[in-house]
């Protein structure tokens, strides 16, 4: 593997000049206090009690999610085109579900197979014809952003059902801000505080045309035991909503409403951070308690905004994403700023044969995973795991995609051999609401803390950093 | 507000508040059973503070004998105890989560703090006296900081009043549990008033309820029966007795009814018991009984709890 592109000391050693003045701030620091501030940190978010759980892990119930003192920054000009491109994504994001829940026009054009959208687990047969305010479908976007040189920018995933990570963009802000009131002096760097503002006017703006002149929106979470609820409480919070769970709403005459004190109270718009499995019991599984019975018949009635809507899984799906070049420029008739990460998919035979050739050096990826789970990363793996994914891949080809091993970009990380450069990536958030896509400036950096591994996600021991946008 | 977020309030202050009521039911039978047997007779001060904590059922399913061990293992630690301090704990650390929107941060602060802290507790309990008054005296002083940050840092709300109301109500119930268990101590007809017997098991009852000090400086006198009973039940300058904890329960039940704009029966109830509790005088209360008198409070004082329930939080 080819090293990896510092974004620090870029390609010829030079710092880089976003980076000039933290460099100088790093020769000053002597080591202790960097390691003192680490744990004034780590202890500032065990009490506030940012704590995500690990699933099947029950003696991590509630674990910090680590996070390195160390910003990453990016210039202004590369946030610009950074910027427009993820908006470009999510326009064509946003244009691909209506369509493929309506006309599907880019299944007429042969742009990419029927059988990828029909024979899908997360396609929805009940959003076919279903309109939504203003055709938006993914109010909220969370796209994963790697860089393997200082041109381009590449997307991994795109997270267009329930992301989450924007708590830890909020909260690395303000506690680095407490922290290192010196080194913020020393930059001007754009804030992204106002994201709850952007988000709750986003949500309001697609409000149902029923509903009453200043909407009510509440935040749906499947409960405390949801290993993003810390997110979902500080959001409620940030926002100044409600925070329900199913058994809080009640359904009338297909209209949504949530028990409170003084009686019933009508709701608008549910930001829900639930699975669409188990939004509603009597249309998807039977056996979810998290649900609220009748919300999709309310759905279908037009009384009631779910954010995300029903249905975009199939614009996330591993398979799908392959095929985002085609789908931006089919409705946008524009290049895509963003690249893609060359994509073998596994459901055709010649691409299978490849990949089954050259498992040792892949990347692969269950089309419908998330979160690190189930992949195989070739380089890392031990011989017998390859021969045990081999059997699961020829068993299941349409289950899986490849990508050739990405020498991520690296930034410097506090290591306990002091600092050193470590994988990361970025996911910035797009809310688009009913006439606007907005990106605020930042995003949640992941960092991939175990020397020379590639997987940043925080169930499989990543860390965070703050993102710095410099406003030049 | 949601009634969920009503409802958690509600048993957040309730545990808190019984976690409290827990420890200082401990330390008090701790200091009254390290007395020589012939100052406290052949009752079984174990005994009455599971009593007292209204576990009795559920001790005597896994123990034998209510001794100091097992009684303060299942009071502080027994995960199997639904009431045990470990689990008023553990249960208001999940109600906070539940309602962290509805906490200020001081609040959340303190019960997270004292949930960290007590983890390390949990695993091993406490050895030795001094790590066991180590424990009760966090418990109590968690509670403290917790009213406490309540009371100066909450906005005059709902959410506010809701919480209010669980903790007064949880109060009156400890209160009035261990004047049911006690009561028979208190009674004038047994004759042997003064005798040491009486006066261990009398500042017993006053270190529960945190009113030992509180009784001097009322009545300026030697610990009569009567007067305990007086400052428990219808005094209302003691924060704990039940005419408090009914005029507390009052008040806040009718902010919250200007606040919504309608009253209900949770508020004519709890007036009911207000006013009752008002009219009567201890010689009344001892006529007709005070075993009857504490007995009928405690099931309309569960009843409140049932009302309010239903009114309000479901």
């Amino acid at each position: 593997m080819a090293v990896a592109f510092d974004e620090m000391n870029g390609p010829g050693g030079d710092v880089r000049l976003a980076y000039l003045e933290l460099s100088r701030w790093l020769k000053e620091t002597p080591a202790d206090a960097l390691e003192y501030r680490r744990q004034e940190a780590e202890l500032l978010f065990r009490r506030i009690g940012i704590t995500f759980a690990v699933y099947g892990d029950a003696e991590a119930q509630e674990r910090l999610i680590p996070f390195d003192v160390i910003p990453r920054i990016m210039s202004a000009k590369e946030w610009a085109i950074l910027e427009r491109g993820l908006k470009q994504r999510v326009r064509a994001l946003n244009m691909f579900l209506r369509d493929i829940y309506h006309g599907r026009d880019v299944l007429r054009a042969n742009v990419i197979p029927e059988d990828l959208i029909f024979h899908n687990p997360v396609f929805r047969p009940e959003m076919n014809g279903q309109d939504v305010p203003y055709d938006v479908y993914v109010h909220i976007a969370g796209i994963d952003i790697v860089r393997i040189n200082p041109e381009n920018f590449f997307v991994l995933e795109d997270n267009a059902r329930t992301p989450s990570g924007v708590s830890y963009m909020l909260e690395n802000r303000e506690i680095m801000m407490r922290l290192f009131p010196d080194l913020f002096a020393r930059h001007r760097i754009a804030p992204v505080e106002r994201y709850p503002d952007e988000l709750l006017s986003a949500l309001r703006s697609v409000a149902p045309l029923s509903a009453a002149a200043e909407p009510t929106v509440a935040l749906m979470t499947p409960g405390v035991h949801n290993s993003a609820y810390y997110e979902h409480s500080f959001l409620a919070d940030k926002l100044g909503i409600e925070l329900v769970e199913g058994r809080d709403l009640i359904l009338k005459n297909d209209e949504v409403f949530m028990r409170t004190t003084e009686g019933l109270k009508r709701v608008d718009v549910i930001y829900r951070r639930v699975d669409d499995d188990f939004l509603d019991p009597l249309t998807f599984r039977p056996d979810s308690a998290l649900g609220v019975p009748g919300l999709i018949s309310a759905y279908a009635a037009g009384n009631i905004t779910l954010a995300n809507a029903v249905g975009t899984g199939i614009a996330d799906d591993k398979a799908v994403y392959s095929y985002m070049p085609e789908i931006v420029k089919f409705y946008l008739g524009e290049e895509p700023i963003l690249k893609n990460v060359p994509t073998w998919r596994c459901r055709e035979p010649k691409d299978l044969a490849y990949v089954l050739d050259n498992l040792g050096e892949l990347v692969v990826k269950e089309v419908h995973g998330s979160g690190g789970y189930g992949m195989l990363i070739g380089p890392a793996a031990t011989k017998a795991t390859i021969e045990a994914f081999r059997d699961k891949l020829k068993r299941d080809p349409e289950g899986f995609i490849a990508q050739p091993t990405l020498a991520l970009s690296t930034c410097p990380t506090c290591t306990e051999a002091g600092l050193a450069p470590r994988h990361v990536d970025l996911r910035p958030f797009v809310l688009t609401g009913s006439n606007h896509v907005t990106v605020v400036p930042g995003g949640l950096t992941r960092v991939a803390l175990k020397e020379g591994s590639l997987v940043v996600n925080s169930s499989q021991g990543g860390g965070t950093k703050d993102t710095w946008i410099l406003d030049e | 507000m949601l009634s969920r977020t009503a409802e958690n309030l509600y048993w957040l202050a309730r545990y808190v508040e019984r976690a409290e009521y827990l420890a200082r039911t401990i330390e008090a039978t701790l200091r009254v059973t390290a007395l020589p047997s012939a100052y406290i007779g052949k009752t079984n001060e174990w005994d009455s503070a599971l009593l007292t904590a209204g576990v009795s059922a559920g001790f005597y399913q896994v123990y034998d004998k209510a001794d100091e061990y097992n009684v303060i293992e299942y009071l502080s630690f027994a995960p199997e105890n639904p009431s045990s301090i470990r689990n008023c704990i553990e249960s208001a650390r999940l109600n906070s989560r539940s309602v962290r929107t509805a906490l200020t941060s001081e609040m959340w602060d303190t019960i997270n703090s004292a949930w960290i802290d007590l983890q390390k507790v949990w695993g091993k309990g406490a050895k030795t006296r001094e790590e066991l008054a180590n424990f009760l005296r966090f418990v109590q002083e968690t509670s403290l900081r917790f009213d406490g940050s309540a009371y100066r840092t909450m906005l005059r709300n709902d959410a506010y009043w809701f919480s209010r109301l669980g903790f007064h109500l949880e109060r009156a119930d400890n209160t009035a549990r261990i004047l049911d268990v006690k009561y028979h101590v208190l009674l004038p007809e047994e004759e042997h008033v003064g005798g040491p017997l009486d006066y261990y098991q009398w500042t017993s009852i006053l270190r529960s309820v945190s009113a030992l000090t509180a009784y001097h400086w009322v009545y300026r006198e030697t610990l009569k029966p009567w007067l305990i009973a007086d400052l428990l039940i219808p005094n209302d300058s003691l924060p704990r007795s039940l005419a408090s904890c009914y005029g507390n329960l009052v008040r806040n039940l009718d902010q919250i009814g200007v606040a919504y704009g309608r009253q209900g029966a949770a508020q004519r109830h709890a007036r009911g018991i207000r006013n009752r509790l008002e009219h009567s005088h201890m010689v009344d209360i001892f006529q007709h009984g005070v075993h009857e008198f504490i007995q009928e409070f405690i099931v309309d004082n569960s009843r409140l709890g049932e009302i309010i329930t239903k009114q309000y939080l479901i």
